[in-house]
């Protein structure tokens, strides 16, 4: 399979690729492009030109912010995030992170990539739904911060405007008093996931937990935050009755590998099985 | 619009005039002849392609011949050296790590990155590294029994070495 031809430029830095976005409506962004390229393949995405940013080091690494907080570079890749020591504090993403993609997708595949491609069961949005983080985005006009809870605004679209290249993700930093967990049955010959969660819980005063954030992928229209959940979890519910309201309000997908009913049944499964293993890092 | 590029394949400088929307496994297999790296599904599953670019396992099939510009490509044609097979070939042989062998070189070139970060991988490590290679005749047991065998190969001819 041969992709529709297309002009190719390598961008010099990252006011060079938002300039060149600026000027051209049928440009799009290409970095690792283990998202794009399939779709060029198939000719279900036609640019006239690729910007290529894959070389921009300015977008790449991980750095803790002066408050605390954690920065990804959008172009930091599955593996250099498996490897990086800053993030291997966060359970859900040792958790998740060696198991999304194969070896070869992973040394090409970056985190920036993967939100802005906004795949309804790709395993990072649920993880960055559940930490709450936060999507920095820079045209080049305006440089704007977008929660990740209002990104994803439906299958393969995301509130990225035209022009908008996604710079950094930005990461609460780590709490002792917090544990994270990510579970997810995946079908296996894509190994996208049927239903994948992300779990934050802590904060615990007496029987009752402060904090609890649960991010879904592959079971709605785009993933999404199971607030149902984090509501019956701070009320005082069992992680099983909480786990019961996983797709309270979510048209749940229905395909060939798991049916509407199925799918919401393992959507709750994941969602207890997260919250457990979330609960049981506080020890 | 054609652009050059200039790969270093093997060791030796190569360069091509290329349309940017070819892949970088057309550009091993048509351009410069090395029909060794296989193209199975060309979707990126399978991983018959796999080459290593500036040392990392990549699928060739989803990665365009300009982002390779400057880059330092192996195949499996730079395996071998003027001393013999490399060890993982050597041990596909011995412990029959392929039937048909058309994944072999893809599975052979992910398992070289697998043991230049884990000289000592368990099969559990092996199989995960191997996920993104698919082998359609073996059911797998072989390869990673070959792969645990040129692990323990290179060890001992790394001790060998510094012994010397």
């Amino acid at each position: 399979m041969i992709p529709a031809a297309f002009d190719y430029v390598r961008a010099t830095s990252l006011d060079d690729a938002l300039a060149r976005l600026a000027a051209d409506d049928g440009a799009k962004v290409i970095a690792g492009g283990q998202s794009i390229l399939p779709l060029m393949k198939l000719r279900l995405a036609r640019p006239e030109t690729l910007v290529d940013i894959g070389r921009l080091t300015e977008l790449q690494g991980v750095r803790r912010l002066p408050d605390g907080r954690v920065a990804v570079g959008a172009l930091t890749t599955y593996a250099a995030m498996i490897a990086d020591p800053i993030l291997g504090h966060y359970g859900l993403l040792r958790d998740a992170l060696p198991n999304i993609g194969d070896t070869q997708v992973r040394n090409r595949g970056t985190i920036g990539g993967a939100i802005a491609h906004a795949d309804p069961a790709s395993d990072m949005p649920a993880i960055l739904l559940a930490l709450d983080a936060e999507v920095v985005a820079r045209s080049a006009t305006a440089e704007r911060t977008i929660p990740i809870t209002s990104f994803f605004e439906g299958a393969f679209d995301s509130a990225l405007r035209p022009g908008e290249i996604i710079t950094e993700i930005r990461l609460p930093g780590g709490r002792d008093d917090v544990g994270s967990a990510y579970s997810a049955i995946e079908q296996p010959a894509s190994g996208y996931s049927i239903a994948g969660v992300a779990a934050v819980i802590g904060a615990r005063s007496g029987d009752r937990w402060g904090l609890c954030a649960v991010g879904v992928t592959g079971v709605g229209e785009h993933p999404y935050r199971a607030t149902a959940v984090e509501q019956a979890i701070r009320g005082g519910a069992s992680v099983a009755d909480a786990a019961t309201h996983a797709t309270d309000g979510i048209t749940v997908a229905s395909d060939i590998h798991a049916d509407r009913e199925y799918r919401t049944h393992v959507a709750a499964v994941q969602v207890r099985r997260a919250l457990e293993a979330a609960a049981a890092r506080l020890g | 619009m054609a652009a050059h590029l200039s790969v270093t394949v093997n060791g030796t400088v190569r360069e091509a005039d290329v349309e940017p929307r070819r892949l970088l496994v057309q550009l091993i297999r048509e351009d410069f002849d090395l029909t060794g790296t296989h193209v199975g599904c060309d979707t990126s599953q399978c991983g018959a392609c796999t080459v290593h670019v500036d040392g990392k396992a990549v699928k060739s099939c989803t990665m365009l011949a300009v982002q390779a510009d400057g880059s330092d490509v192996t195949t499996i044609e730079g395996m071998a050296s003027a001393e013999g097979l490399h060890p993982l070939q050597t041990a596909f042989w011995e412990h029959h790590g392929l039937q048909c062998g058309f994944c072999t070189p893809g599975m052979i070139m992910t398992a070289a990155a697998l043991l230049a970060s884990n000289p000592d991988p368990t099969d559990d490590e092996i199989r995960h590294a191997i996920a993104g290679n698919f082998c359609r005749c073996t059911g797998y047991q072989n390869i990673v029994i070959a792969i645990r065998a040129a692990a323990a190969a290179m060890r001992a001819g790394s001790t060998a070495g510094a012994a010397s």
